[in-house]
């Protein structure tokens, strides 16, 4: 119990670490990185140690709880030796008991609290510690399991940057504060790790500042994800207010129990809530940062901006399920929508629309992100807690290993350029690796079966199809469609055809100089077995070897390929622990005792229990995912190589497609309905109807008064003034005169003086005062 | 009960303020100066809030706190635009408001 008892440590290490490395990194030989490996290290183990033992801790409860049972039951029983009758029933009535509990599976699982109040006034406590249950360990074992890759990543890929100690440092602080979020037992340690990642966030986005885009997505990003900030700052009052607590277990029993006085406030109270975690998982309508987002390095994007960070929301539904679950009455019976399932399924839509015009990889990738965001929120919108849970998991590992590929593939073969249309293409030859992952992570994150995006996003889909919400069954299938759809568009453009701007360079110039490069590798190979293929002879073969070589032989360096085999094996691996077509169920087991709520029908207060698979209703999704990918291909063949076709340019001939186009380009227009309509909307006539007071208004009133004040003014003047009041006047202004003449040399205009001046003063009245009271 | 202890404290800091509003002549010390100030301040009110067991005492320091924080902002707006105007904040030279 060591690990549990101690899970606090995990969050803590690499908060401790980045004071270390701000205040001593730029002095050791590798700056600061190696501090950040190390903690990161630490905590992955303190990590996984955690999880080993809650996973000894939910099998165990089932057995300790029975024995429990039998216990208590029996001991009264044994005293009472008259009613020995009575005693063998009462046993086994107990034994009865027990074999319900084992059956349970655990359902309840007792979480293990560690908690520290630093604040106490009144009824209100503020506690920081740990709450260890199966949603924070999962997440916990993520965050610091990725951390620790994109760490080692990242010594490569910023390697020689001007501000690579730094770079280390929120990278670390980041996680500290995700940690520090999911471990979070008190709703102000929630917050805490909520804005230290929004800080990280800004910061590390804007890492390259000199260029200005950056600096205004890392503003963009902030400022998009405080206005949804302000949701959780009322959320958390508005709970505050109806259960007088902030512990998040306790707020969860009551909201479950019903113990509040009016559903509506609850309602509001979750509304607020879900508006936070729209802002931070990039949901419609506050989406739009995300992609700019991308402005900073790859492996934020690939930290941050895919696999954790923007699960804090969904994770903020996920953690306070109950209040959402009975505040918006999901699984009511006949209920068809709720906001969260709305949200996640306008989301998934609009974000996969997107995808399909991107030029810039890592922003194919941002919008396929925002898009498996909504398949979570829509998952929780559903009720299918578990399922949604487990596409965090399982998202996390194939969608960092995309980012890295997308990462390997500027860094090593395109210039550090993201476009695909300019700077990449054919690379599949050339980097086994960077393919070979990129490849096996594409086919989860489009749901191929016994890939691990399959087993999490389909159920998903299966779930919303299971509890009545028939909408999202086909919305969730249309996505699923859009999704191969779009990312076989990216692997055509990035990996296959002809090499462009910088991949032709990395591949040598023309095209087919690869098949050069291999023959000189294997030797004996003779250059003609590739020349019927690429139907070329070998005359510049010997010329090769004089030209430069590309950047790395063949792939990147081992810091970049480490992480992503490691990634793309989980991208296939971690799907295997709730595999429901195979009967797998570990996850679950593990893990829903975090929901808060009983199991059971079609109700406010319980979530349905989950549908068993058949294939025969996976189907569908296969078939939407295998047409995707063929009228994709299509597609792409048809547009993107070099042989005429009549699909090329219609976007230009057709004008309703130019339309759609034009419209998807530019983003369905939403920053200009923000920056243009809204901002000034809201600025403009706020400062013109202050002018229009100014001007009418109160001009008036001025004009009015003046020129009341003008006709008294002249005849006072004549009289009063002139006869009167100069005489007076001017009197006085001798006299003080001659006082200002003498006083005159205290005005030095030196503020020290005059400081001194008023303490002495000041001094002066305080020994009066003490006289005169003594 | 600290109270002494509290109030010598706070005197202690009040020197000290007062030293650096007139000895010092860069304006950003002079300013720091004036926050110890109103710190000491804030401790006596805490030291006698304590004593008599009220709470305006503590009320009355965190609306210190509050307006120390807007009076610095006005404050270093201040010092930035004479920063600008003539490079250079000493006290000293700035004398401009000789009568």
């Amino acid at each position: 119990m060591w690990f549990l008892e101690h899970a606090w440590l995990i969050p803590l290490i690499p908060a401790i670490a980045f004071f270390g490395i701000i205040f001593f990194g730029k002095k050791l030989p590798k700056g600061g990185s190696e501090i950040a490996l190390i903690a990161m290290v630490a905590a992955l183990v303190i990590a996984g140690g955690t999880a080993k033992q809650w996973i000894d801790h939910t099998n165990a409860p089932a057995a300790e709880h029975a024995a429990e049972v039998v216990e208590g039951e029996t001991a009264p029983a044994a005293d009472n030796v008259l009613a020995v009758e009575e005693d063998g029933a009462v046993a086994a009535a107990a034994v009865e008991g027990a074999g319900a509990a084992v059956e349970g599976e655990g359902h309840h699982v007792e979480a293990i609290d560690h908690t520290w109040t630093w604040w106490e006034s009144g009824a209100l406590s503020f506690t920081i510690g740990s709450h260890i249950d199966g949603l924070a360990v999962m997440l916990l074992l993520l965050v610091t399991f990725i951390s620790t890759l994109v760490l080692l990543y990242s010594t490569e890929y910023v390697r020689g940057d001007r501000r690579f100690t730094h770079f280390f440092a929120s990278l670390v602080l980041f996680s500290s504060g995700m940690l520090a979020m999911v471990l979070a037992p008190d709703m102000s340690q929630l917050i805490l790790g909520w804005e230290i990642m929004g800080l990280c966030s800004f910061m590390l986005i804007g890492h390259w500042w000199e260029e200005t885009a950056n600096s205004k997505a890392a503003l963009k990003a902030f400022f998009t994800v405080r206005t949804g900030d302000i949701g959780l700052l009322v959320g958390t009052a508005m709970l505050l207010g109806i259960f007088k607590t902030l512990d998040i277990s306790k707020i969860n029993e009551m909201a479950a129990a019903g113990e509040f006085e009016s559903r509506t406030v609850l309602t509001w109270a979750a509304v607020a809530l879900f508006i936070a975690a729209i802002g931070k998982s990039g949901q419609f309508p506050l989406h739009t940062w995300l992609p700019d987002a991308m402005a900073g390095p790859t492996p934020v994007s690939s930290l941050l901006h895919s696999s954790t960070m923007v699960v804090a929301g969904v994770f903020l539904v996920a953690r306070l399920y109950p209040v959402f679950h009975v505040g918006l009455q999901i699984n009511l019976l006949g209920q068809h929508f709720n906001l969260i399932a709305v949200i996640g399924g306008i989301t998934i839509l609009i974000a996969a629309g997107l995808a399909f015009v991107q030029n810039d990889i890592k922003k194919v990738l941002a919008y396929s992100t925002v898009s498996q965001l909504g398949y979570m929120m829509m998952g929780l919108g559903v009720g299918a807690w578990v399922p949604a849970v487990f596409h965090i998991f399982t998202h996390a590992f194939f969608k960092c290993c995309l980012f890295l590929c997308a990462g390997s593939v500027s860094h090593t073969a395109s210039h550090h350029s993201f476009d695909m249309k300019k700077d990449m293409g054919g690379l599949a030859r050339k980097m086994p690796v960077t393919f070979g992952t990129w490849m096996v992570s594409t086919a989860a994150l489009c749901g191929v079966p016994f890939f691990s995006g399959f087993f999490s996003k389909d159920e998903i889909i299966d779930s919303a199809d299971h509890n009545g919400y028939k909408v999202f069954f086909i919305i969730g299938l249309i996505g699923a469609f859009m999704t191969t759809a779009y990312m076989t568009r990216a692997t055509y453009l990035t990996f296959f055809g002809k090499a462009r701007g910088g991949a032709a360079h990395f591949l040598g110039e023309h095209g087919d100089a690869h098949a050069d490069v291999h023959a000189d590798a294997h030797g004996a190979v003779h250059v003609d077995v590739h020349a019927d293929v690429h139907g070329h002879d070998d005359h510049h073969a010997p010329a090769h070897h004089s030209k430069p070589l590309p950047f790395a032989p063949s792939d990147s360096p081992w810091q970049l390929t480490t992480p992503l085999l490691i990634l793309g094996v989980l991208a296939v691996a971690s799907g295997y622990l709730n595999a429901a077509p195979f009967k797998l169920h570990y996850f679950e087991r593990w893990i829903e005792s975090s929901i808060g709520l009983p199991f059971g029908q079609e109700s406010v207060s319980a979530v349905p229990e989950a549908p068993t698979f058949e294939w025969i209703k996976a189907l569908p999704s296969i078939g939407l995912v295998a047409l995707g990918f063929v009228i994709s291909l299509g597609l792409s063949k048809a547009v993107f190589s070099e042989k005429a076709s009549p699909i090329k340019g219609l976007t230009q001939r057709i004008k309703p497609l130019g339309w759609a186009h034009n419209f998807l380009v530019n983003k369905y227009y939403l920053d200009h309905l923000y920056e243009k309509v809204i901002v000034r909307g809201i600025t403009g006539p706020i400062s013109s109807a202050a002018y229009w007071v100014n001007q009418n208004v109160l001009d008036g009133i001025v004009n009015g008064a003046g020129k009341g004040g003008r006709r008294t003014g002249e005849l006072v003047y004549k009289y009063v003034d002139q006869g009167l009041v100069d005489g007076i006047v001017n009197g006085s202004g001798s006299t003080a005169r001659g006082t200002g003449g003498a006083l005159q040399p205290m005005q030095s205009g030196k503020v020290n003086q005059y400081g001194a001046l008023l303490f002495s003063a000041a001094a002066i009245g305080a020994l009066v005062l003490v006289i005169v009271n003594s | 009960m600290l109270i002494n202890e509290f109030l010598l404290l706070g005197a202690a800091l009040f020197c000290i303020g007062v030293y650096g509003v007139i000895a010092r002549k860069n304006a950003v010390l002079v300013l720091m100066s004036i926050e110890l100030i109103l710190n000491s301040v804030n401790i006596n009110l805490l030291a006698f809030s304590l004593r008599h067991g009220d709470v305006a005492g503590q009320t009355f320091a965190l609306y210190i706190i509050a307006v120390a924080a807007a009076e610095v902002g006005v404050g270093l707006g201040l010092v930035l635009l004479i920063y600008r105007n003539r490079r250079s904040i000493a006290l000293d030279e700035l004398s401009q408001m000789k009568g």
